[in-house]
């Protein structure tokens, strides 16, 4: 009998694919079930971010910023406005930092809701998506409330924010936390310690400390590495060294620390450390006018600032170059999203098919983040 | 470290490889280096003791100036906890400049959308294709003079 041939088949994965969160296309190359190969096609959500910004006014950019991630639309207003803010030199009221910090923690929860969610869902796990997305819901109500917008604010402005929080909403925020707390330990026991979830994800593409540094990885993708790296400590901006929270990184709990399992549960750790970042600073908000530091025309001197900071799905910097006058000269953001899907060929190769779902959706990608 | 202790010691190391640093701009101090040294400028400053700029945080490619392009590399090192940034200026008659994406694997999908984006070539990049934009799109969005075509394969571009 003549020896049996097999032959490498090259297979693509999505565009329209649901286990690639969006419009990504994955070129796998197969041996049998293996992954030889993975190349990443990225720009199907391409709308030229950069290039439209150029043509806006500072403020006109924010909603730019929104549908960046559209997850953690908060965090990317923050981002843009912080840079933006640096290059003008104005400072900020109490007030209005300390209802930054907790729509960025509250948005925080949400989108980590979101990547624990869908995460389950990939692997098999409906159930646990329908109790991450009703939480979700209540976030966004709350923001609903204060801004009028579910997903695409325009709230943080340059200078200030639209709209100034109610008593009404700091009630319904506590309550939010009070309600909160137990659910994250639902949510634990209904995906994050259930025995078929740990037997897709532990010991899953393991990610190097080294690779990560390297490749310019950062957020829970780099903690679940094991690497107590915060820019929210290490970097603190805004006023976050106000504040007492931990960082969270992947121990090792299941699997091995750098695994898909451990990339997860820094999210699920997280979500419960935002929400003593949001009770520490609904405690301690002082009160003031949010609309007081606001300017009436944005016309930085020439110059250029990076502002680096800790949105949920990682490092999110924006580089903002001005030449005096009132439209920017270059904006560039640094997506983490972007920077942590690079590493998934190196750790993707020698594992099954479905073992590469449960890597892609580990790092939590929004393409709008990666695309621009 | 200050970045003037940075920049000495860089001089030291390469001389007229590193050009002037720019400490009363606002916001963020800077220096110039040479476009066909950036490479070992790069390995310097990874592997230094003293340095360890261990993470390349963001590399942007800018539509400097009328005849300049530039790429900016942001570095933070996570072991001493400082940052800095270098710029390169290319000139637009010959857009070169050594790549960094061994360096840094982080510079490789970087360094993929400046060329794509902007347009500059990087020598001894492994797999210099464009990223964002389809691969036969004509031309480079982000540079200043770039026009609109009126059609892509047949499909009305402005609308």
């Amino acid at each position: 009998m003549s020896e049996l041939r097999t032959e490498e088949l090259t297979i693509n994965m999505g565009p329209q694919h649901p286990s690639t969160h969006g419009v990504l296309r994955l070129v796998l190359t197969l041996n049998g079930e293996i992954v030889t190969d993975v190349k990443p096609v990225l720009g199907y959500l391409h709308r030229c971010f950069e290039k439209h910004c150029e043509a806006m006014t500072y403020p006109q950019v924010i909603p730019y910023t929104d549908r960046m991630d559209y997850l953690t639309s908060m965090n990317n207003e923050l981002a843009y406005v912080l840079a933006a803010e640096k290059l003008l030199g104005i400072e900020i009221p109490e007030r209005v930092e300390y209802i930054r910090v907790i729509m960025s923690e509250l948005q925080r929860i949400a989108s980590h809701l979101v990547a624990i969610g869908t995460y389950g869902n990939d692997a098999g796990a409906f159930t646990p998506f329908l109790y991450c997305f009703m939480d979700r819901e209540k976030v966004l109500e709350l923001f609903e409330m204060v801004c009028g917008a579910r997903l695409l604010y325009n709230y943080i402005w340059v200078g200030g924010v639209s709209h100034d929080i109610t008593p009404e909403f700091v009630t319904k925020t506590k309550e939010f936390i009070k309600y909160f707390r137990p659910r994250i330990k639902q949510v634990n026991n209904l995906l994050s310690y259930n025995k078929i979830f740990i037997e897709r994800t532990a010991g899953i593409g393991v990610l190097p400390v080294d690779v990560a540094i390297n490749a310019g990885c950062s957020g829970p993708t780099l903690r679940g590495s094991g690497v107590k790296y915060d820019l929210r400590k290490d970097d603190p901006y805004s006023i976050y060294d106000r504040f007492d929270f931990d960082v969270c990184v992947g121990v090792g709990e299941r699997g091995v620390v750098g695994d898909s399992w451990n990339r997860y549960i820094v999210r699920a750790y997280e979500m419960e450390q935002s929400l003593r970042i949001i009770e520490q600073a609904i405690d301690k908000i002082p009160e003031g006018d949010v609309h007081a530091a606001v300017p009436k025309r944005v016309k930085p001197v020439a110059g250029e600032s990076y502002v680096r900071t800790e949105a949920p799905k990682g490092e999110l910097a924006y580089y903002i170059i001005s030449d005096g006058s009132l439209n920017p000269y270059r904006i560039k953001a640094r997506s983490p999203s972007f920077c942590n899907l690079s590493v998934i060929n190196q750790i993707s190769r020698g594992h099954m098919i479905a073992d590469v779902v449960m890597i892609l959706g580990s790092f939590d990608i929004v393409l709008g983040c990666i695309d621009r | 470290m200050e970045i003037n202790d940075i920049y000495n010691k860089l001089k030291k190391a390469f001389d007229d490889g590193i050009g002037e640093v720019k400490t009363d701009v606002p916001v963020s101090p800077f220096i110039f280096a040479d476009r066909s040294k950036i490479n070992a400028i790069a390995l310097f400053l990874r592997d230094e003791e003293s340095l360890q700029f261990d993470n390349l945080s963001c590399l942007s490619g800018v539509d400097y100036d009328k005849d300049n392009l530039a790429v900016v590399y942001h570095l933070v090192s996570y072991a001493l906890k400082h940052s800095l940034v270098v710029k390169c200026l290319i000139p637009k008659s010959d857009p070169k400049i050594q790549t960094v994406s061994d360096v840094w694997a982080a510079a490789d999908w970087h360094e993929r959308e400046a060329f794509d984006l902007v347009g500059m070539t990087f020598e001894g990049h492994p797999d210099l294709r464009r990223i964002l934009l389809p691969d036969d799109w004509e031309g480079h969005p982000l540079r200043k003079d770039f026009k609109v075509p009126e059609f892509y394969n047949g499909m009305k571009v402005p609308y």
